[in-house]
C-alpha cells in the first residue's frame, strides 16, 4: 500500500513533551496516525497528548509494541536519542531534527552499521502515506491517495510537487523526505529501490538538488534495475550563487561530485526523464504513466 | 566556520602538532617588529585569506631581514588576492602572519575531510604535497592516498601505520607520520572540524613534521558545544562577512547576493534553488537567493523582506512560499505586512504566490497589513509576472507619459 509505513505502523515519539512535538503530534493524531506512546527522560509514568511517555526508548517498546520512532530532539542530544532507538532494534527511525552537528552523524552512522534499523533524516519532513499515516512535519493539506512514489531532499520544494501530482490526477503512494544534510541515513537510491519494488507505485519523482552524490548513486541504482515504471526527476540549484571553496580535499572525494549539470547526464543516461524545471513535474509524470499504459 | 591560518595552526598546537613561531599583525611596522623578536635569519609573509593557491598568486613572500619583512607585510596589506578558490574581485589582505622559515627536504599532504557517501570521515596523505597537488592527482590519482576514520568520543581510530605505509615512508619518517596522524584526527574530533589539511606538511630531519600551512573548518552546528571557537567566529565573521548576509543570518534567514533585479523571498533550500531556475528560465534575473528558515518568527522574516527592499537593484519582488508544518504561509504574510509598513521606500511591484499551509489565511493577513501585490496562482505564473514587472517598470515621468498616450 506505501513503503516505510503502514496501518500496521505503530509510533513512538522522542521528544514527545516538547512544544514542538505536541504541535506536530497533535496534527498526526488528527491525520490517524497510530501513535502510541512517547519518551522523554524524566517523564516516564506520565500521559501528554492523552498518550503513555516512558523514560526509555525500550521501556516504550516493550510496553507499546512500536515499531517505529519519530526523533524531535533538540540538536544537542539528537544523536544519543537516534542511537538508543537503534539499540532498542526500532525497525524505522524518523528525525526530523534541524542542525545536528556533522560528527554526532558520523557516530549515528555507525550505530546504524549491522543495526535492524533503517533511519530517515535528519532535517527531513517525514514519510507521508497518504490515508494512511504521517510520521513528520510535513503539510498534508494538498496530499491525495495515489500511485506516484515521491522522494526528495527538501521540505517546502516537495509539498510543492505533491500538489502538482494531486492536481494532475494523480495522487501519492508514499513521499519521503531524506533529509537535506550531509550524511544521513536513507539514500535516494534506497528510496527509489523500494518504490521500484513496491506494487502500489507506478511512478515515480525524484526531487534532487546540487551539492553531494546522492543522485549520482540513485542513477547507478536505476541503470541497475531498469525498472518499467517512469521515473521523473527534477534537479534544483542550476543557477544557484556559487559558493567559495576552502582548500584542495574536497576535489579527492565525492565531492567531486554534485554540480546540477552532473547530476542530469547521470540521470538521463540512466533512462529518467529529467523535469526543465518545477514547473511540469506533476504533467510530466501524468503525460508518462498514460504513455506507459499504452 | 572557516578559519584563518593563524587562528588554525593556534589550535592545532594545543594538540601537539608542530607549528612555525610566528605571530599576526596588520601593519607593516608591527610585522617588522614580529620578525625581530622572532631572531632569526630568514622570514616568510604569508597573506591570510580563506582561500588556497596564495603562493602561486603572490600571497605569500620571503624576507631574510625583518626591515624586508616590513616590506613585504606593506605591498600585501590592503591588497586584493584572487585565486581559483576565490571570488573573481579576490579577497582582501587585513592581516598577514609573520613566521619562521623552515627548511623543507620533503613537503607532504594530509587532510581529513568526510566522506558523504560512506558518512565516515576519510583521512587522506601524500609524500608529495605542495599548492599544485590537485593538478598533479587529476594525472596520477595514486599519489593520495586514504583510509576510512571511526570516531570515538574524543579521539578517531584508523590504519595510520598503514596509511604511513602506503604513502612510502619508512622508518623515523613513518613514526612521526602515525603520530601526527593520531594528533591531527584528535583534534578533527576534538574541534568538531568539517575540514582539516595541512598542505605543505614539511618533512624535517627525516623525523619532524611541521605543519607549513593549515585549513581548518568548524562544523557551524557544533558550535553550541565550543564556547571558546564561537569567540573565534565573532571576530573572523564580523570582519568578513558581507554585512547584509550576516544581518540576514542574525534573523534565520539564508541570504546571498546575486547580480540581478528580482529580489526573491522563498521557505526551505530546496524550494529557493528552484525558483531561482524557474525565474532564470523564464529571462528574469534573481538579486538575491533567501531562504527562510523554518525557526524564523514574523519579525525575522520582516528584517529580511527589509533587506530586499533596500537593496538599489531590485526592481520587483518574487514571493514564492509552499507553508509547511513546521511555518506555515500567515507567519510570513505577516512579516511581509510589518515591512511593507516599516519601509517608507520607494514602492516595487511585489508578486506573491503562497501555497500549503494555511496559505487562504496569509492572504487575509496579507489584505489586512495592507500589501499591494500581484497574486501568482502557482509559482510559474509568480515567476513570469515578477519578471514582466522588472522589465515593465519605469521611471515615473516616463510611465506617466505612457498613461496619457493610453
Amino acid at each position: 500500500m506505501a513503503i516505510l509505513v503502514g496501518r500496521e505502523t505503530r509510533v513512538i515519539v522522542q521528544g514527545l513533551t516538547g512544544r514542538a512535538a505536541t504541535f506536530h503530534v497533535g496534527r498526526m493524531l488528527d491525520y490517524g496516525t497510530r501513535v502510541v506512546g512517547g519518551v522523554t527522560p524524566g517523564k516516564g509514568g506520565s500521559r501528554h497528548l492523552d498518550l503513555p511517555v516512558f523514560d526509555t526508548v525500550a521501556q516504550a517498546v516493550q510496553e507499546t509494541g512500536a515499531n517505529a520512532s519519530l526523533v524531535f530532539v533538540p540538536p544537542d542530544r539528537a544523536a544519543d536519542a537516534m542511537i538508543e532507538a537503534i539499540r532498542a532494534g526500532i525497525p524505522l527511525l524518523v528525525c526530523v531534527t534541524e542542525r545536528v552537528p556533522l560528527l554526532d552523524m558520523v557516530r549515528v552512522r555507525q550505530a546504524l552499521d549491522g543495526s535492524a534499523t533503517r533511519l530517515i533524516g535528519p532535517n527531513s519532513q517525514g514519510v507521508l502515506a497518504p490515508k494512511v499515516a504521517q510520521l513528520g512535519v510535513m503539510s498534508t493539506a494538498s496530499a491525495a491517495r495515489g500511485s506516484v512514489g515521491i522522494v526528495s531532499r527538501s521540505a517546502s520544494l516537495t509539498s510543492e510537487i505533491v500538489a502538482q501530482v494531486t492536481r494532475a490526477g494523480l495522487g501519492q503512494s508514499t513521499t519521503v523526505g531524506i533529509g537535506g544534510d550531509p550524511v544521513h541515513g536513507l539514500t535516494l537510491a534506497e528510496c527509489v529501490e523500494l518504490f521500484v519494488e513496491d506494487d502500489d507505485t507506478q511512478g515515480i519523482i525524484l526531487v534532487g538538488e546540487i551539492g553531494g552524490s546522492d543522485e549520482e548513486q540513485a542513477a547507478e541504482t536505476i541503470a541497475r534495475l531498469r525498472p518499467k515504471k517512469p521515473i521523473v526527476a527534477l534537479v534544483a540549484g542550476r543557477h544557484a550563487p556559487k559558493l567559495r571553496r576552502m582548500g584542495h580535499a574536497g576535489a579527492f572525494t565525492t565531492e567531486r561530485a554534485g554540480s546540477a549539470a552532473q547530476k542530469i547526464d547521470a540521470l538521463k543516461a540512466a533512462g529518467v526523464q529529467i523535469a526543465p524545471n518545477a514547473r511540469q513535474v506533476g504533467e510530466m509524470m501524468r503525460d508518462a504513466l498514460s504513455s506507459s499504459r499504452h | 566556520m572557516d578559519l584563518h591560518e593563524f587562528q588554525a595552526k593556534e589550535l592545532l598546537a594545543r594538540f601537539g602538532i608542530s607549528v612555525p613561531r610566528g605571530q599576526v599583525v596588520d601593519s607593516a611596522s608591527d610585522a617588522e617588529k614580529a620578525a625581530e623578536k622572532l631572531a632569526g635569519s630568514r622570514f616568510v609573509v604569508k597573506a591570510q585569506i580563506k582561500a588556497g593557491d596564495r603562493a602561486q598568486h603572490g600571497g605569500v613572500r620571503f624576507a631574510a631581514s625583518p626591515r624586508a619583512v616590513g616590506t613585504e607585510a606593506g605591498a600585501l596589506l590592503g591588497k586584493r588576492i584572487a585565486t581559483a578558490q576565490t571570488p573573481a574581485a579576490g579577497l582582501p589582505v587585513k592581516w598577514v602572519y609573520v613566521e619562521e622559515a623552515v627548511d623543507v627536504a620533503q613537503a607532504l599532504y594530509v587532510a581529513v575531510v568526510l566522506d558523504r557517501i560512506t558518512g565516515r570521515p576519510l583521512l587522506l596523505a601524500s609524500a608529495q604535497g605542495g599548492d599544485d597537488i590537485e593538478a598533479r592527482a587529476e594525472h596520477d590519482p595514486d599519489i593520495i592516498q586514504s583510509i576510512p576514520l571511526t570516531i570515538g568520543d574524543a579521539a578517531a581510530d584508523g590504519d595510520f601505520s598503514g596509511l604511513a605505509a602506503r604513502i612510502g615512508l619508512t622508518g623515523a619518517a613513518a613514526t612521526a607520520a602515525e603520530h601526527l596522524f593520531r594528533q591531527l584526527t584528535t583534534a578533527f574530533v576534538a574541534l568538531d572540524a568539517s575540514l582539516l589539511e595541512i598542505n605543505p606538511l614539511a618533512l624535517v630531519d627525516g623525523n619532524r613534521l611541521i605543519a607549513l600551512d593549515a585549513k581548518l573548518a568548524i562544523d557551524d552546528n557544533a558550535l553550541f558545544r565550543h564556547a571558546d571557537l564561537r569567540g573565534l567566529r565573532d571576530f573572523t565573521v564580523r570582519d568578513e562577512s558581507d554585512p547584509v548576509e550576516l544581518e540576514a543570518q542574525h534573523h534565520q534567514i539564508n541570504y546571498i547576493r546575486m547580480k540581478g533585479d528580482i529580489g526573491v523571498l522563498v521557505n526551505g533550500a530546496g524550494l529557493a534553488l528552484a525558483t531561482l531556475d524557474m525565474l532564470c528560465d523564464a529571462g528574469g534575473r534573481p538579486a538575491n537567493f533567501m531562504d527562510i528558515r523554518t525557526t524564523a518568527s514574523s519579525l525575522d522574516i520582516a528584517r529580511g523582506f527589509q533587506l530586499i527592499l533596500e537593496n538599489p537593484a531590485v526592481r520587483s519582488i518574487l514571493v514564492n512560499v509552499h507553508g509547511g508544518g513546521m511555518q506555515a504561509c500567515d507567519t510570513i504574510a505577516e512579516g511581509i505586512g510589518i515591512a511593507v509598513r516599516r519601509y517608507a521606500g520607494r514602492e516595487m511591484p511585489i508578486v506573491i504566490c503562497m501555497a500549503g499551509n494555511h496559505a487562504e489565511f496569509a492572504r487575509t493577513v496579507l489584505q489586512n497589513t495592507g500589501v499591494r501585490y500581484i497574486a501568482g496562482n502557482t509559482p510559474w505564473d509568480a515567476v513570469q509576472k515578477a519578471v514582466a514587472s522588472a522589465q515593465k517598470e519605469q521611471p515615473s515621468w516616463l510611465s506617466s507619459l505612457v498613461a496619457k498616450r493610453v
